[in-house]
């Protein structure tokens, strides 16, 4: 178990490093970054004066080094937009982002286990066929529409919840709805679809002629085993969710990593698109190399398997 | 169901030029936000209704399917080409090769998809084909995995052996033997997977990183609707509906594609 878990953060710290070269490369090649922050009317001198102070004159080598090294310190520079230190940006981001997520993702677990275990349990009932449509649904509706949809009638027409920004409780819901709803769908798919396997099982038949309660032979025995698919794609499954947040945080004004991945972009503001997208994928990372581990420690097959 | 709504969306793509009752570009300010017909101030002239600039709806959602399919069908085809061939060769020879390829392939999955398509788009400036690129960039990974998974299952199998002690080679046995075994596989994943790139599209045009203006395509119509809702929500409204049926009934295609074929696929 302890080689495992060793060979997979290797390998998870080899990806990171392959991903910074890309960034660092890709970040570069989206053009001069003087021609968005030095007024129009600047001379050649100027041009020359302000590369020398941002280190953007030095070689690419170098400035790449320089950057893995101040980055692993959690310095990643000044923003050359917001002429403040990225580490700070992001500090103040970060943390408005995993609320949200966190929010999001309680409320579809809430939602997915019920209707996933309850959808396989009465096939064919009209519960089963809800979580059908709630499960095609989640997948086929783009994000960023339903999130105008919602802000339309929620906020403006109904007055019932604020349209964006960072504030109560009530300022997650729609965020947070919008954002956990394909989850629940994909989730409650993949446990719908564990559950039916596992309810025909042997095992479980066993439980049920020993006389276990049909409420545990449901809820312990089978789900237990249901889950199993659930933590494989749990990795992917949270890609998606940063990725579908950068949209949902910019419609809804959601000051998190998210909207100012967005706008870094939109302003070429190379230190901070780099810090985003490391920051992001480390903490993907992160998540990865646990649901591994979760998974090893679950299901010993997989710790043979490579 | 399905195979109807997408036929109609291929239909308005390929004939959009017949179809379409006015030019999708040209623009008319006196009538700008015309609502849809039912409306009391609305007319057949603009049965969907015109947004900002007086263009009407109607003829850029058809102009827009044009834009949405190419992309999504490119957009698989090339990650599919890409993504069978990483899995056939990764699961043919095993070992180091294999080891490598998965590693990529990983790092490539769990990259999110919109992160990397922004920073593409915006590298190389917003455009159709960079669209199309930057989403198959992460998305063969996902073949890659399913493909190397089923090849792994193929290799023990008997008629593998025999055509090796045949003397098959290994392109032979690659693509006469494992490809033809995977295909099942591939069509349902593609067909899965080409709403899926509809979305991805529409949300980086939305975000302004996808198809550049003044071409019609759903996302950047929406986004061009998203601050007129409460006046006319029209011209969010009709595009958004647009991709959710395409999507709904490639989704619906594949999950019967996936019954019928392969009742074991039920995790894709």
């Amino acid at each position: 178990m302890a080689r495992f878990v060793l060979t997979r953060l290797l390998q998870s710290l080899a990806a990171l490093a392959i991903l910074s070269v890309v960034v660092f490369v890709l970040a570069r090649a989206t053009g001069d970054p003087l021609h968005l922050i030095l007024p129009m009317s600047a001379s050649e001198e100027d041009f020359a004066n302000a590369r020398k102070y941002l280190g953007l004159d030095r070689p690419y080598v170098e400035q790449y080094l320089s950057f893995v090294g101040r980055a692993l310190t959690g310095d990643f520079g000044m923003s050359l937009r917001a002429r403040r230190p990225v580490g700070e940006l992001i500090a103040q981001r970060l943390p408005n982002s995993l609320r949200l997520a966190a929010f999001a993702m309680t409320v579809s677990l809430l939602l997915a286990f019920p209707l996933g275990v309850l959808a396989a349990v009465w096939k064919g009932t009209g519960i089963d066929r809800a979580a059908q449509v709630i499960a095609v649904l989640g997948q086929s509706l783009p994000t960023f529409w339903v999130a105008i949809v919602l802000i339309e009638l929620v906020a403006g027409r109904l007055q019932w919840l604020p349209a964006g920004g960072i504030g109560g409780l009530a300022s997650y819901v729609l965020p947070g709805f919008t954002l956990g709803w394909f989850v629940v769908a994909g989730m409650m798919r993949l446990l719908r679809s564990g559950m039916l396997e596992v309810l025909d099982s042997e095992y479980v038949k066993l439980a049920r002629v020993k006389g276990v309660v049909e409420a545990r032979v449901v809820w312990v025995h089978a789900l237990k085993n249901a889950l199993i698919p659930v933590v494989t794609f749990a990795g992917i499954y949270f890609s998606i969710l940063v990725t579908t947040a950068i949209v949902v945080e910019t419609v809804f004004a959601w000051p998190g990593l998210g909207r100012l991945a967005y706008e870094a972009i939109s302003s070429r503001d190379f230190p901070v698109i780099q810090a985003v997208v490391l920051t992001t994928a480390a903490i993907v990372a992160v998540v990865n190399l646990s649901v591994d581990c979760v998974y090893a420690f679950i299901d010993p097959r997989i710790r043979y398997v490579r | 169901m399905p195979l109807a709504i997408i036929g109609v969306f291929v239909f308005a793509a390929l004939f959009a030029n017949f179809l379409s009752p006015a030019d999708p570009e040209e623009q008319t300010l006196r009538q700008r936000f015309t609502p849809p017909v039912w409306d009391e101030r609305g007319s057949w002239k603009h049965v969907l209704g015109t947004d900002r600039l007086g263009r009407d709806l109607l003829s850029r959602i058809i102009w827009g399917s044009r834009v949405s399919l190419t992309a999504g069908v490119l957009t698989v085809l090339l990650a599919s080409a890409v993504g069978a061939g990483v899995g056939l060769v990764a699961g043919y020879y095993g070992g180091r090769v294999d080891t490598v390829l998965m590693r990529v392939t990983d790092a490539t999955m769990s990259f999110p998809v919109i992160l990397l398509a922004l920073i593409l788009a915006v590298t190389v400036g917003p455009s159709f084909v960079n669209v199309v690129i930057a989403i198959a960039v992460i998305l063969w990974a996902r073949y890659a995995r399913v493909i190397r998974g089923q090849v792994l299952t193929l290799m023990g199998l008997d008629f593998i052996t025999q055509a090796r002690i045949a003397g098959a080679s290994a392109a032979r046995i690659i693509l006469r033997h494992l490809l033809p075994n995977t295909l099942n596989t591939l069509v349902v994943l593609t067909t899965l997977q080409v709403g899926y790139v509809i979305i991805v599209e529409a949300s980086l045009s939305f975000l302004g990183a996808g198809i550049p203006p003044p071409t019609p395509a759903w996302g950047s119509m929406i986004s061009e609707g998203r601050d007129f809702v409460t006046s006319a929500w029209w011209v969010s409204f009709f595009p958004g509906l647009a991709i959710l049926l395409v999507v709904l009934a490639f989704n619906l295609l594949g999950d019967w594609l996936r019954d019928t074929l392969d009742p074991k696929l039920r995790q894709l």
